[in-house]
């Protein structure tokens, strides 16, 4: 596995994700980004994805397991699910997969707006370090990041990259 | 018991001393100071260096709680508490259960005291029967029990022809008359000061008028019936003013302030403190201001404690639910130390405010120190600090505004009638 | 004196009174509620925040309306609801309010909900919690005399926020009985901290409270002149027993000068919002015709309360 010390260039993954999903995925699938970097990602995989992929986003604020140790985050944001989640295929889509936890968090959001048909889901990179049984349906990059740091999304313009951060105390 | 107090600093402001000297005591009473008499042969000397040796305190008006309020406080707590707090005479308004309006229940609490053997108590008598505002009471009887002036304590005396009639029987045989001035309808449903922190806090106010719409027509029927009147419990700056006025004009008015009001304001109600919470309300910086202006120019003749002892279930309750009062005998001096202090008052000025000015109004042979006077007599450290906390307090009222506080003033011994009634 | 309701990190802990309340931690509350309102409009109106957690409704003073939006609030945050209405007074049944407290901590409370008729007893409530350790359990004051009634406050900011988008620009006008109205101290508080510029309240002087300038208003008597130009107009209900103590002599009277009618309403600006904290009296206070007219943000005012109350309480519940 490359190591952190190479900070991947998050176009060219979201690129091969794009060119693993294209055959795979059903053409009306929706795309749910987890705020904030999967929100972006998942608009630019639906303008990347020919078919008809509604577009929704979803904040797990109210659906972490750490509330009881760190209390609410600020900077919830609005979950907006512009369609019928009841029987609908779903493509949930994060930027980095990393302990598990905010799919699980995620998940259980879903369900709480109806029965989806499945869920699959979509992340630029895999960084190991599972703590949940969660895997990615469709991965754009593997990478071993250290447990003291945080790979980081962020935004310039239309351009997307990535950064490391020192990862924040638990 | 011969007992001599030496090398204090003698304060007795009712003579005019104030020096470093030492005291003699025998049969009860103070035998010469200076030098010792013929023959002096002490059964005890006690070491007054570096403290102040005073005449006992006198405070004006100390609730006992009995008969009737034994759950807040009993005679036993209450004067161990004056005696600790340095007060060797006190007089107890006729607020009890049932308050003190026959002769029975004043010789009975007299009675109870003086077996005691502690402070000497002078009750003041109920106004009226049952402090209903109604029926006179029979003041001659009261007199002869033990009375020494007749109030009608916090209760309303709203019907100003009985307030009237009660003066004129008084004043016909010089009984002077105590009364709170406040007026019943103006201050109805108030528990705070009507003013800014009152609206803040969402609390009923009681506005200033209510006093002095009392006190204008206190004095009007004093110019009528010509009858002694104290003003207990100052609280107003044009309370005050008013009060200063009667006594330019020659008017036979006297007044006290409550040692708290010269401390505290209606901001020290904090956040809903129910030890803050008294009566009168605490009101305004500028009222403040003018008390300690009054008992400065004499105005306000005299402190006292207004002990009212309160029980945790009185206190620990929403503010407006709660009763009113502090404990204050322990306090009494300490406070009238932090106030002249910080007014930069001389000690014997401040101690007059709380020895012979109290003796005066109660027309009692007390509060000075002369040749041949009762030997009842305050030891004190002014310079020694100590923490107002429940278990220093030993009044079983634990509920004062003060709680947690460094106060100045520490009693040492406490002596009456040439006792030693108590020691720290 | 350290305010009772932060922890020593400045962490909401109890939300008692808005008066003292840092601005951030104002804006924090609404910003929370903005999600909360998304709740409402799913199939499952639940999150899980609360889970496991106990919130009891302690109201010593009736009242259906602010009960059921508090119980929805935390039904809707997946806590566990226990109502206990205790009626007028506190010791009808001989136990003190502090004893039924610590009784109902026992019982493994986690949030107090409690409104009470007299000023400050959320504060007594939440100050011998922290006096015993019990930093885990949370106050919140539903209402308490006439001191302070925060989460009506909020809910009236975030009402504001939502059609006017700042604060930094507007006159707002409250006006009735100011005098007895713990919303109007809680708005008033939560106007001049968000940085309003003008705060007015209108009534005759029976109805205001003694030295009311000292909180940061002005002071109007006459109605016309305290609604021209405001860009948000409170209602405040009047009840009944004002007239029995003679602060008014009639509704009728009072309609006359200080109801809101559509001539008084064409005084303010033209985007004008008209809010009541409820229940209106109609033809008191209010015109039907400005009730239900198009300035009037009566019944989004409700929904708001929800969301603001679960904001409250996930953020409480969490430090």
């Amino acid at each position: 596995m490359p190591q952190a010390s190479q900070i991947p260039d998050a176009e060219s993954v979201l690129a091969a994700l794009a060119e693993r999903m294209r055959p795979a995925v059903a053409f009306d699938a929706a795309f749910v980004g987890i705020y904030s970097g999967g929100a972006w990602i998942a608009d630019r995989l639906a303008k990347m994805i020919p078919g008809e992929h509604p577009v929704g986003y979803i904040d797990v604020s109210f659906y972490r397991d750490d509330f009881a140790r760190s209390g609410l985050k600020s900077g919830a944001k609005r979950s907006e699910l512009p369609f019928d989640v009841e029987g609908a295929t779903i493509i949930l889509v994060d930027d980095v997969l990393y302990t598990g936890r905010s799919v699980r968090a995620a998940v259980n959001e879903l369900f709480d707006y109806g029965r989806p048909a499945r869920i699959e889901l979509a992340v630029l990179v895999d960084r190991g370090g599972r703590e949940l049984p969660v895997e990615a349906t469709y991965c754009g990059a593997r990478l071993a990041v250290a447990r003291s740091l945080s790979l980081v999304l962020a935004k310039d313009g239309e351009h997307l990259k990535f950064g490391v951060e020192n990862a924040a105390e638990a | 018991m011969k007992i001599e107090i030496a090398n204090g600093r003698l304060v007795d402001p009712a003579a005019g001393i104030d020096r470093v000297t030492s005291l003699y005591i025998a049969a009860a009473k103070v035998a010469a100071i200076g030098k010792p008499p013929e023959g002096w042969n002490a059964s005890r000397i006690i070491d007054a260096r570096g403290l102040v040796v005073a005449p006992g305190l006198i405070d004006v008006s100390a609730r006992l709680r009995e008969p009737g309020f034994e759950y807040k406080a009993t005679l036993e707590s209450e004067m161990q508490a004056a005696i600790a707090g340095g007060v060797t005479s006190l007089a107890c308004p006729p607020d009890t259960d049932p308050p003190l309006d026959e002769p029975g229940l004043v010789e009975m609490l007299k009675h109870r005291a003086r077996l005691l053997n502690q402070a000497h108590v002078y009750p003041i008598g109920a106004l009226t029967v049952q402090l209903k505002g109604e029926e006179l009471t029979e003041m001659g009887e009261l007199a002869e029990a033990g009375c020494v002036a007749f109030s009608h304590a916090d209760m309303p005396l709203v019907d100003t022809q009985v307030l009237l009639r009660a003066m004129q029987y008084a004043s016909t045989f010089g009984y002077r008359v105590w009364l709170r001035p406040n007026d019943t309808h103006l201050g109805r449903g108030g528990v705070a000061h009507d003013g800014e922190v009152a609206t803040r806090l969402g609390l009923p106010g009681i506005p200033s008028t209510a006093e002095t719409v009392a006190i204008m027509t206190i004095l009007a029927l004093v110019r009528d019936t010509g009858v002694r009147v104290h003003l207990c419990r100052l609280s107003t700056a044009d309370g005050v003013a008013l009060v200063r006025a009667a006594k330019k004009e020659g008017l036979p008015v006297s007044c006290d302030v409550a040692i708290h009001h010269l401390h505290l304001c209606d901001v020290d109600i904090g956040w809903f403190d129910g030890n803050a919470r008294l009566v009168p309300p605490l009101r305004t910086v500028r009222d403040r201001a003018a008390l300690r202006a009054g008992v400065a120019d004499g105005t306000i003749d005299l402190i006292c404690s207004d002990h009212a002892p309160v029980d945790d279930d009185g206190k620990l309750v929403p503010f407006g639910e709660a009763e009113p009062g502090a404990t204050g005998l322990e306090l009494l001096l300490p406070l009238t130390l932090k106030w002249a202090a910080e007014e930069k008052v001389a000690l014997p000025v401040a101690l007059a405010k709380i020895t012979c000015e109290p003796a005066k109004l109660l027309g009692v042979a007390a509060g000075d120190l002369r040749v041949g006077s009762s030997a009842d007599i305050c030891i004190f450290n002014p310079e020694q600090y100590w923490t107002v906390e429940r278990n220093a307090l030993k009044s079983q009222g634990k509920n004062t505004p003060f709680l947690g506080m460094e106060l100045p003033g520490k009693v040492r011994c406490t002596l009456v009638g040439g006792h030693v009634v108590h020691e720290a | 004196m350290r305010n009772p309701q932060l922890t020593s990190n400045g962490e909401l802990t109890h939300l008692l009174t808005l008066e003292g309340l840092p601005a951030p931690v104002i804006t924090h509350i609404l910003d929370t509620a903005t999600p909360f309102v998304g709740i409402a409009e799913r199939e499952v109106k639940k999150v899980p925040l609360l889970r496991g957690k106990a919130v009891f409704n302690l109201f010593f003073e009736n009242s259906t309306r602010t009960r059921t939006t508090f119980e929805i609030a935390a039904k809707r945050l997946s806590a566990d609801v226990i109502n206990l209405n205790i009626g007028a007074s506190s010791t009808t049944k001989g136990e003190t309010l502090l004893d039924t407290v610590d009784n109902l901590v026992a019982m493994d409370a986690d949030i107090f909900v409690v409104r009470h008729a007299q000023s400050g007893a959320p504060h007594l409530i939440a100050a011998h919690l922290n006096a015993h350790g019990r930093s885990h359990v949370h106050v919140v004051n539903a209402g308490d005399g006439r001191h302070s009634h925060p989460t009506q406050g909020l809910l009236d900011l975030y009402t504001i926020r939502h059609y006017k988008k700042e604060f930094h620009n507007l006159t707002v006008a409250i006006v009735g009985d100011v005098l007895h109205s713990r919303v109007a101290r809680s708005l008033i508080h939560g106007l001049t901290t968000l940085g309003a510029p003008e705060v007015r309240v209108v009534g005759p002087k029976t109805l205001l409270p003694e030295k009311v300038e000292s909180l940061g208003v002005r002071v109007f008597h006459d109605m016309r002149e305290g609604v021209k130009g405001a860009d948000v107009i409170v209602m405040l209900r009047l009840q009944n027993e004002r007239m029995k103590g003679a602060l008014l002599p009639s509704a009728g009277e009072y309609f006359k000068h200080y109801g809101l009618t559509p001539e008084k309403l064409a005084l303010a600006k033209p985007d004008v919002i008209v809010m009541h904290p409820g229940p209106m009296n109609r033809g008191v206070e209010i015109d039907s015709a400005v009730a239900d007219g198009d300035r009037a943000v009566i019944l989004p005012q409700v929904t708001f309360g929800i969301a603001v109350r679960m904001a409250v309480m996930s953020i409480i519940a969490g430090n």
